[in-house]
């Protein structure tokens, strides 16, 4: 899903078709700057027909070729329009072939539903909340639903995109399946928890397609301004023929209209809903699938994030990162011990004794020790280890379990061995004991690991302004190093699932928007609670149900990227919108003197582009004005670069780029096109 | 231009600037209730007041309430001015036997005052009686300039408190703004401008003979109470249809610097207000810097302007030298273009030199700074148009930084950007639409003083004062006939009520949001990078917007001159 498919050839060919049929006033009226765009094509259509409409058929540069003059600037506009139409067909594009697919996969589906105690074939258009379904092996689940009967792996690819089953069964947190997934191995019992038109695949079908697409906020705040914009510009332009008419000049209408288009906010007129809509789409190829635009919108103004530190902030799982020996004992042969009780031992944190003992170049194979036999832990010893043919027994464990086993068999308890434990344990480790036979050796140091790369993200965040918050189970000195390792600006330790509610609460009572991540039918609430709650697709249906997102990959660090991709749909919006406000500066100076020339000779020292002729500056302004929407069509799409800085260094760069660049711009191509313009002869 | 003339301009700014600064602190305590020491004195003629009309002072009004008070309260006092206006042939203190208003002229004059524009279509010693100028005319020179104050005050109490819907109580602050602001300030200019010599008295016209035995009228009045409130009120109607022109307005080089001193004082403290209300300095410092630079520029072009005088009457007549044509020798031309540049930047409206017989790029500054309308601007209502357009900086820009617009920690949303779109939108409409249909029409064509570009100047000049709530005239123009009465009359109640009502219900529904504090994610308005991002949006869309019309007036009147 790379970026190679936005100019899919099938997709442009499509969005071709669709500009042409979204110049539909009834539908362009939605969108006010460019419906006013599509009147001034009508009017500028008509004069073609008639060049005296209006009265007289003097155009700039004299009553020669007027209507052709007409006729380019109604061409002008119409492309103007297509240009925009485009842009915002090319935005659904992507959405409605993806919806296209899911919709067939929907069409497919077949149910297995218990009724009156036996099992009948039913579409599964047919489910209601509450059936009960039977899947076998090979076959489409049906709808949304619990598992209340049985195990199984289950291909989520349709809707993840990842190939790799995932396991599903009854009861626990991975409960839940989804519409439209493969079943593939035994059989599941599936209460349906969603009626049809509300199943995960209904939602996602009306999202990728736009077809609930609702204007966001922000949007709606923004098309305001620009509808205003829009009608002080037209105030301008209707209030200029009687005022000149009264000084004895005369302005066309074609004129006035090429005017009045090039000032009002055509670029972010034309562009404004594919942006949202491109914006909603990176979410989508992200794997994240959110509900609505307004929870994408929120996560660009997230400014508290509470993570889960398992799985979020660290890999998961303890991984050895020192030998301790007690006294008497060398390093060397407290790594050997643990690696030989380890050598079988395919948990990661067994993997990682090996690996460190590797590291400080000890030596290993398995094959050396094929006669020996693996002891697996088990909950009753709290040991695992290795006995070897000749009767050692190495064993690894908790503190207190080794410490009775080594006593049981008459062992010395080495005396420095409380202290190095003790110590572990206070900087957050896990102590791992080992022994062999009644000899007591050391300890492992077992660490959480911070996710590679975690802290630098929790940096660019705090400059961003946004402030971390770690949950965990973890008693308060494990959790203290941990936060500290990772850089997190607080933690909350021995974490209750109300405690996370509490902490949402509390930092939205101080006007804070939060963000958070959860699987679990005890974050629910908190999901709900969260002005951005993003749920795992491995969680349950309640959480689901409960956040506004929810990541198909079940990766919770994705929480930092949506934020990102919310910041960057509104810097993209105010970009544009700034860009498409600057370039009203240079199109003044095209076109003023253009207008007035023949009335006001001396107004030609405003042409400061030294533009060829009147009728040369007005064209070039207006082709200027139109170019611009499809030049800046991959930058709607894409979104502007987005790097973590401060908000004032950020505001200093795009004011650079789209703000000072917005007014140059204009003027180099206006430039451009004019010479061009006048080298061909057109003009 | 000289480097004396200069210095003196940027003096005087700089003195407004270091009186402000102080004051606003002043201003704010008052109006955020806090202790100050004017108490002793005010705070029982306030009680006083309260018990007369009936007012519980601890009482706050949420935004519709404080609304329908300001409203209720200025639509009386209008018609209360209107009826004087009407009545005063019949009315006491009347000693020159001047007529009644006639209808038109009347609504025009009381719409004027009300709105604190002060556009006269009359001169004030032949048209009205010395009690129309104290009852009907400087009375609502106080009370217009205080109601612009309290509007303000309103506005920055709801940005700057959270969770509530209370804004202030309209009739305290209308009492305060004059027992603790107008009314001392304008008793101690009244009595500088006394010293320096503006004529006070209650006698009728003084007759005398001149030297060469002829017999003079000349007319003469309460004239240094109405002009230190009509300076200090943004107000800028004059005693005498000269304006500050006249010498008993503006008798000498002191009183002049004292006029500015007294237009500027209050709109510029201000700025300083809002800073102190928003618990940020540096929002103070960044507009006062900024819009003190612009209003310093307008003057200097002015000046530079004046001083090359006539490119025609060097090539034609070989005369060199400034264009003294409308000026007083006794301001010289580095006040007359500071006046110039203050009169429009604070909206006030006094005149001390023919804006007429300007050269036409100096004559477009004015115009300019009455279609921002915002470098500092005029009494409460300037400072509204500021906070206006930092919503609509904010907002443009603020979603450059990749969240939703939030000004001192208020977001921005769909409500306010409505409102603040509305209030934008006005000033143009109520400028062009008019404008257009004036020069549309062949009998108010016919009160332009002058044919082509300048008489379209004056006509768009007549529209830009009345909406920016100015007053000041471009002189030509005959404005007393029914068309402009009517028309300038209802463009100056849309500049001045449109705006302020928009503005009051952004203020509520701002007060009913909680502060987002702070971050290093947040836009932070109080900056100079932001600051430029502000000059440039109300530059590019409040006043880009006029430019064919300042091409087919000013400029192109300029460009032809050659």
């Amino acid at each position: 899903m790379a970026r190679k498919g936005s100019f899919d050839r099938a997709l442009v060919l499509r969005a071709c078709v669709d500009s042409f049929v979204k110049l539909d006033p009834r539908v362009l009226v939605r969108n006010p700057v460019m419906f006013v765009v599509e009147i001034g094509m009508l009017v500028t259509l008509a004069l073609t027909f008639d060049p005296s409409l209006f009265g007289s058929a003097v155009r700039p540069g004299g009553a020669a070729g007027a209507r052709g003059y007409d006729l380019v600037v109604t061409i002008i506009l119409l492309v103007t329009l297509l240009f925009g139409n485009f842009a915002e067909a090319l935005a659904e594009g992507r959405g409605k072939a993806q919806a296209e697919s899911l919709r067939r996969t929907k069409t497919e589906l077949m149910a297995n539903v218990l009724r009156d105690g036996r099992y009948e074939r039913i579409p599964a258009s047919d489910l209601r909340k509450g059936d009960v379904v039977k899947v076998v092996a090979g076959e489409l689940i049906p709808a949304d639903g619990d598992v209340v009967e049985g195990i199984g792996s289950v291909d989520e690819s349709a809707i993840t995109g990842e190939s790799a089953p995932v396991i599903r069964g009854a009861g626990g947190d991975f409960s839940s399946v989804t519409g439209g997934t493969k079943l593939l191995s035994d059989e599941l019992v599936i209460r349906v928890t969603a009626n049809p038109g509300e199943t995960f695949l209904d939602r996602m079908i009306a999202l990728v397609e736009g077809a609930s697409r609702q204007k966001t906020p922000n949007e709606i705040a923004l098309s305001v301004l620009l509808a205003g914009l829009t009608l002080i510009f037209l105030i301008v332009i209707d209030c200029l023929p009687p005022i000149a008419k009264g000084l004895g000049a005369h302005i066309d209408v074609a004129t006035l209209v090429a005017l009045l288009v090039c000032l009002i906010p055509t670029t972010i007129g034309a562009l404004l809903s594919a942006i949202g809509i491109a914006g909603m789409d990176r979410v989508i190829r992200f794997n994240v699938i959110a509900k609505s635009g307004k929870a994408v919108e929120a996560a660009g103004d997230v400014d508290t994030l509470i993570l889960d530190k398992t799985g979020t902030i660290t890999i998961g799982n303890r991984l050895a990162s020192a030998f301790l020996p007690v006294q008497g004992v060398d390093e060397r042969a407290l790594a050997e011990k643990a690696a030989l009780c380890s050598l079988f031992d395919e948990t990661p944190e067994g993997r990682s004794v090996v690996d460190l003992a590797r590291q400080m170049g000890l030596t290993f194979r398995r094959e050396d020790y094929a006669d020996a036999r693996n002891v697996e832990f088990s909950a009753d010893t709290r040991m695992s280890g290795l006995d070897l043919p000749d009767g050692t027994r190495l064993r690894k464990g908790a503190a207190d379990a080794i410490k009775r086993y080594v006593a049981e068999q008459g062992g010395d308890l080495p005396g420095d061995l409380d202290a190095v434990v003790e110590r572990v344990a206070k900087e957050g480790g896990t102590p791992l004991v080992v022994a062999e036979n009644q000899r007591l050796y050391g300890v492992i140091y077992l660490k959480d690991i911070v996710k590679p790369g975690i802290r630098e993200r929790f940096e660019e965040l705090r400059k961003m302004g946004i402030r971390t918050i770690m949950c965990t189970g973890d008693n308060p000195m494990t959790a203290a190093t941990i936060a500290r390792e990772a850089g997190v600006d607080e933690f909350v330790a021995e974490a209750k699932p109300e405690d996370k509610m509490r902490l949402i609460r509390r930092e939205q009572e101080q006007g804070r928007l939060v963000a958070m991540s959860g699987d679990g039918t005890n974050d629910a609430p908190a999901l709900a609670q969260a002005d951005v709650g993003l749920a795992m697709q491995s969680g349950t249906q309640a959480a689901k149900e409960a956040a506004n997102m929810v990541d198909l990959d079940s990766d919770p660090t994705k929480l930092i990227e949506v934020v990102a991709i919310g910041k960057q749909l509104l810097i993209t919006r105010g970009a544009i919108t700034t860009f498409s406000i600057a370039n009203d500066v240079a199109k003044h100076f095209a076109i003023i003197p253009a207008m007035f020339t023949s009335f006001l000779p001396a107004l030609g020292a405003l042409n400061v582009m030294h533009l060829t002729s009147p009728r040369s500056a007005i064209l070039s302004a207006l082709i200027f004005n139109a170019i611009i929407i499809p030049l800046l069509i991959p930058l709607a799409m894409r979104g502007v670069k987005y790097r973590p800085t401060t908000a004032m260094q950020m505001l200093m760069r795009n004011l650079l780029l789209y703000g000072v660049g917005g007014v140059i711009a204009p003027f180099v191509g206006i430039k451009m096109i004019d010479i061009i313009l006048h080298a061909l002869g057109a003009v | 231009m000289t480097a004396s003339g200069i210095f003196a301009i940027f003096l005087v700014v700089l003195a407004l600037v270091a009186c402000g600064w102080p004051l606003g602190g002043y201003i704010y305590r008052t109006f955020a209730g806090e202790r100050t020491w004017t108490d002793a004195v005010a705070v029982p003629v306030e009680r006083a007041i309260y018990r007369l009309i009936g007012v519980n002072p601890d009482v706050e009004m949420d935004w519709k309430a404080y609304l329908r008070a300001m409203m209720v309260s200025n639509l009386v006092m209008a018609l209360f001015a209107y009826a004087v206006f009407r009545l005063q042939a019949v009315l006491p203190l009347n000693p020159a036997h001047i007529p009644a208003m006639p209808p038109y002229l009347a609504f025009n004059t009381a719409a004027s005052f009300i709105t604190n524009t002060n556009w006269q279509n009359y001169a004030g010693e032949q048209s009205l009686s010395y009690l129309s100028q104290m009852i009907g005319i400087t009375f609502l020179q106080f009370t217009s300039a205080a109601t612009g104050l309290a509007a303000a005050m309103a506005f920055l109490r709801g940005m700057s408190r959270q969770k509530t819907d209370a804004l202030g109580n309209f009739w305290v602050d209308l009492v305060r703004a004059h027992t603790r602001l107008l009314l001392p300030i304008a008793a101690i200019l009244a009595v500088l401008l006394l010293a320096l010599g503006v004529p006070e008295t209650l006698s009728g016209p003084a007759v005398v003979h001149t030297l060469s035995g002829s017999m003079q009228t000349i007319a003469r009045g309460p004239v240094a109470t109405l002009e230190a409130i009509k300076q200090l009120g943004t107000n800028g109607g004059g005693f005498f249809n000269a304006n500050s022109a006249h010498p008993f307005e503006d008798p000498n080089a002191w009183t002049c610097i004292l006029e500015i001193m007294g237009m500027g004082l209050i709109p510029t403290a201000l700025v300083f207000t809002a800073g102190y209300f928003l618990r940020s300095r540096r929002l103070a410092i960044v507009l006062c810097t900024l819009l003190g630079a612009i209003l310093l520029a307008g003057a200097y072009l002015v000046y530079a302007y004046e001083a090359a005088g006539n490119p025609i009457l060097a090539h034609a007549l070989g005369l060199h030298g400034p264009n003294m044509e409308g000026k007083e020798v006794r301001f010289g031309l580095p006040l007359t273009s500071l006046f110039v540049a203050a009169t429009t930047a604070y909206t006030t409206g006094a005149v001390n030199a023919m804006h007429d017989s300007l050269m036409p790029m100096s004559g477009m500054v004015p115009l300019l700074f009455m279609m921002f309308n915002l470098i500092f601007g005029g009494k409460g209502v300037g400072l509204l148009n500021i906070l206006m357009f930092l919503i609509i900086a904010v907002f443009i820009s603020g979603l450059m930084v990749g969240r939703t617009p939030e000004i001192f920690g208020k977001k921005i949303e769909a409500r306010e950007m409505k409102l603040a779109t509305a209030a934008m939108l006005v000033h143009p409409f109520v400028i062009l639409v008019p404008t257009a249909i004036a020069m549309a029409l062949p009998s108010a064509r016919a009160s332009m003083g002058n044919p082509g570009l300048h008489g379209f100047t004056e006509v768009l000049y007549a529209f830009t004062s009345a909406a920016a709530n100015n007053g000041s005239a471009f002189a030509g123009l005959n404005g007393n006939t029914p068309f402009y009465n009517i028309s300038i009359g209802l463009v100056m109640l849309f500049g001045r009520y449109v705006s302020i009502i928009a503005m009051l219900a952004i203020a509520g529904s701002l007060a009913g949001k909680a502060r987002i504090p702070e971050t290093s994610g947040t836009l932070k308005v109080d900056t100079f990078a932001f600051g430029y991002v502000f000059v440039a949006v109300f530059v590019i869309v409040g006043a880009l917007t006029f430019f064919p019309y300042l091409a087919l007036g000013p400029i192109g009147e300029q460009l032809q001159l050659g």
